[in-house]
């Protein structure tokens, strides 16, 4: 994407930049909500992490330590982890965060399409994260799973606790919703001259295909927590089989958005991916084109094989059959993403700096649990595994790890572009290989676990299994300490980083947002620039 | 962590070894018929290379235990027919995607040698090539369905029972088991778990329950399940079988245990407060002894049989 003439790189004149607290509260500049998104996520994803240690503390050793006497706590707490690290550390990271900051920058938009529905789109999820984390308190809190399977979340779970959790999805969804209009009008209608959709990057197409997902999937949830909500208090019988409903409708409902939603959390990293690895390795993304329509691929794919979280539920054999045929074709474009990305390192001239670190283990890491995931699409095999820690191992291969790490990569790659100022290099190698291997510890062993037959979400297990639990949370407290690094690494950035260069990787880095200045203006492309 | 290191190793042993003779005997031979009338032979055989490697290099995992072991890292030992063939089409699984891992580090290392700044300072511009590209998208349909025939073998076969000998009826509840033997004469009791206090020498903590499921071996059992309450699931690894208990609906599958002995299982659908402390416990015993249980257990449990709805529709009919 190469670009002439207008590097606008000229400070404010004559705007009225807003200040103090009115800058950030009536906020309607993309990178200023950007911002309040990124550490939006990153307080979200301390409060999930404890949640997870707490889980890892609890299955330490056998027996009923921390949740002696109300094993209901327990689920509690994988419930709280599981929604907190979805809605509001994953999502709000990478397409609050770095696609509000990036797409209109790296498409040469001035800002976004619908500022001010930018600015409720990030004030919803506010009151959303307060409902979804007091709904951990309130009451015995939502021990039913972040799934919120019925008849346990309706029938099985008296008090408020559900209903705010209900309450915080469909605030939540409002928010993506809102975001996701936004991007897609962003998209099509604001390009620069010149930027047509085959010369978009592939953080950009990564999000377009994503924020599609999220228009078409959320309102499927929205429905289906709404009958719950309805289940839970008018007397409707959506979900009851005594009243005539269908307990597995639930679950059709939940996954038709669930799976989808899965390739929401994982696709904006393939984007920041395929960013990072052309420019650490010098050289355009290796087969554009297959990448940018493999990432559609998937998310129409992605819609079609969302029963094969069910395979044990009781469906007709037939519809299984399908849903395992569906579920491999999923495999193949992946397969193209993760050998583009490879072919683009080849014959390139590749520095391992720490945002190509992070994608480089987040591309072998995706790798092994895209593999168990094609393992268990599997229905046969399925039957031996679902709903045992083989299924937590995968499925945190490709988000704790394939997620996450995309968005270390995405953070350490653009924070100096965003601040300002430059992360330490060697500390963050350090939290790089800390993390590297604190999450192997912990995930790798949740494989023999669960092999061995160790079911999911229980705060106790036969004592066969302390081993390997052991192994996992000395591992996840490994994990937990490089994310304090983190915290650090942040603050030493910000406090006494080194000023950043305009564009601090080199020819590399061709994308738009390098040609402005390091951080770019608060009103960026008043003359629009031309893409050639 | 000096033994892990070990079972580390031995199983990447048994892995390798494993994956070049696989690949010699689908050269070679091909897969054979066996008499269950699935071409399961190369995974039995799969099974047999696995299970003699990591035994001989102390994994352990297969010794006659019908429940979890320490450090284990693989399944439980097979003990039905359709958990055998799960095996052997895991372990396949395995060869695969450890081959194709493998592949993806070798790549990956290749590319970190041979094109890193101080290798090769100057990139190439090559953005392209058609015959690649088309190749790493066929090879891993190919590969897909190599996979998927024998797993749609497998899924068909785990469905049901075509001639079963008899029913195992099993109605979940928060949070225990309630089992129905609708053939015996509906001999019905409940499954609780055994408080840590109420073990006795041989039970298994979280394992072990008050009354065993006692089934014969060698009979092809149909399973079917319900639920009274919330979504639970049974499942007892050994056997393969892992079916949800929904309210509202009954669930069908099946199994035909090779072998007599304990087996344990633990329900497998997050079901509420009490969801790890619901156990299964299998006892799989032979025809006779199945049958001399069956005169006690109807003693025992005579104040637990349940009339059901049936009979009382069956009632109503006569009197008309």
């Amino acid at each position: 994407m190469s670009e002439t003439g207008h590097t606008d790189v000229h400070v404010d004149h004559d705007h009225h930049t807003p200040t103090g607290w009115r800058r950030w509260v009536y906020s309607t500049n993309h990178k200023d909500i950007g911002t309040m998104y990124i550490i939006f996520a990153i307080v979200f994803g301390v409060v999930g992490g404890i949640f997870s240690m707490l889980i890892r503390s609890e299955l330490a050793e056998p027996g009923l330590q921390l949740v002696a006497g109300d094993p209901h706590t327990f689920n509690v707490w994988t419930t709280a982890h599981g929604l907190i690290m979805v809605f509001f550390f994953v999502m709000p990271a990478m397409i609050g965060g770095f696609g509000n900051w990036f797409v209109p920058l790296m498409i040469g938009a001035p800002d976004m399409a619908f500022p001010r529905m930018n600015n409720i789109s990030f004030w919803l999820l506010i009151p959303s994260a307060i409902l979804l984390v007091g709904s951990a308190f309130i009451d015995s809190g939502v021990g039913a799973g972040w799934t919120v399977y019925a008849p346990l979340s309706t029938s099985g779970h008296p008090g408020m606790a559900v209903d705010m959790a209900i309450l915080s999805l469909h605030v939540a969804g409002a928010s993506s919703i809102l975001g996701a209009i936004n991007f897609i009008t962003t998209i099509f209608n604001m390009r620069a001259p010149g930027m047509t959709l085959h010369k978009m990057p592939l953080f950009v197409w990564s999000i377009l295909v994503t924020v599609f997902l999220l228009l078409l999937s959320l309102p499927v949830l929205a429905g289906a927590i709404t009958m719950l909500l309805t289940d839970r208090n008018f007397g409707t019988a959506f979900f009851d089989a005594a009243g005539g409903g269908d307990p597995v409708l639930y679950q059709h409902l939940f996954w038709f958005f669930g799976h989808p939603e899965v390739y929401i959390l994982i696709l904006p990293g393939f984007g920041m991916i395929s960013q990072i690895v052309s420019t650490f390795s010098r050289k355009p993304v290796f087969g554009y084109l297959g990448m940018a329509y493999a990432m559609v691929a998937i998310g129409f794919v992605g819609f079609v094989v969302w029963a094969h979280h069910m395979y044990t539920v009781g469906m007709d054999i037939d519809t299984r059959a399908y849903f395992v045929a569906a579920t491999m074709v999923i495999a193949v474009p992946t397969g193209v993403k993760i050998f583009s990305w490879i072919a683009t390192m080849w014959g390139g001239s590749i520095e391992f700096k720490t945002p190509m670190l992070w994608s480089l283990g987040m591309i072998f890491l995706f790798v092994v649990g895209g593999l168990t995931g094609v393992v268990l699409a599997n229905a046969g095999v399925d039957y031996a595994l679902h709903d045992t820690y083989y299924v937590v191992a995968h499925f945190h291969y490709v988000l704790s790890m394939g997620a996450m790490f995309a968005i270390f990569a995405g953070f350490y790659y653009w924070i100096g572009k965003m601040s300002g100022r430059q992360y330490p290099e060697t500390l963050g190698k350090i939290h790089f290989w800390i993390t590297l291997i604190g999450v192997n510890i912990t995930f790798f062993p949740m494989h023999f676990s669960g092999l061995a037959g160790m079911p999911r979400r229980i705060p106790d297990y036969p004592d066969a299994f302390a081993g390997w639990n052991m192994v996992s949370s000395f591992g996840a407290y490994l994990s937990g300490f490089a994310a304090l690094l983190f915290l650090y690494i942040v603050f030493r950035t910000l406090t006494s980083g080194e000023k950043c260069a305009d564009n601090p990787w080199g020819e590399g880095a061709t994308t738009l947002e390098w040609t402005l200045s390091s951080p770019p203006p608060f009103h960026t492309y008043e003359q629009l620039p031309q893409v050639r | 962590m000096l033994p892990t290191a070990k079972l580390y190793s031995s199983c990447l042993q048994g892995i390798s070894a494993m994956s070049m003779l696989a690949m010699w005997r689908i050269l070679t031979l091909g897969p054979q018929n066996e008499e269950t009338g699935f071409t399961m032979g190369i995974f039995k055989w799969m099974v047999a290379v696995t299970a003699g490697f990591l035994s001989a290099l102390g994994c352990g995992g297969l010794a006659l235990a019908a429940q979890p072991t320490p450090w284990q890292m693989g399944f439980q030992p097979a003990a039905s027919p359709v958990m055998e063939y799960v095996v052997g089409f895991h372990d396949f699984l395995l060869v695969a995607i450890t081959v194709i891992t493998i592949f993806v580090v070798i790549l990956m290392i290749y590319v970190f040698v041979k094109f890193n700044a101080r290798a090769n300072p100057t990139p190439t511009r090559t953005t392209h090539n058609t015959l690649i590209e088309v190749l790493w998208t066929v090879i891993p349909i190919i590969i897909l369905v190599v996979i998927a025939v024998p797993s749609f073998k497998l899924m068909y076969y785990s469905d049901r029972a075509v001639d079963a000998d008899m029913t195992l009826k099993v109605a979940a509840n928060q949070f225990f088991w309630t089992y129905e033997y609708p053939d015996h004469d509906d001999l019905t009791f409940d499954a609780i778990m055994l408080e840590e206090e109420e073990l006795k020498e041989g039970d298994v903590r979280l394992l072990s329950t008050d009354n065993a499921v006692v089934l014969p071996v060698d009979t092809t059992i149909r399973l079917l399940l319900t639920a009274n309450d919330v979504i639970h699931a049974w499942a007892v690894p050994a056997f393969g079988v892992k079916m949800d208990a929904v309210p509202g609906r009954l669930n069908e599958t099946w199994f035909r245990i090779t072998e007599e002995g304990t087996y344990y299982g633990q329900c497998s659908e997050l079901c509420g407060a009490n969801h790890g402390f619901m156990p299964i416990m299998v006892t799989a015993v032979s025809k006779d002894a199945f049958e001399a249980w069956l005169l006690k257990a109807k003693k025992e449990f005579a104040s637990d049989i349940r009339p059901d709805p049936i009979r009382i529709a069956s009632i109503g009919l006569r009197a008309d």
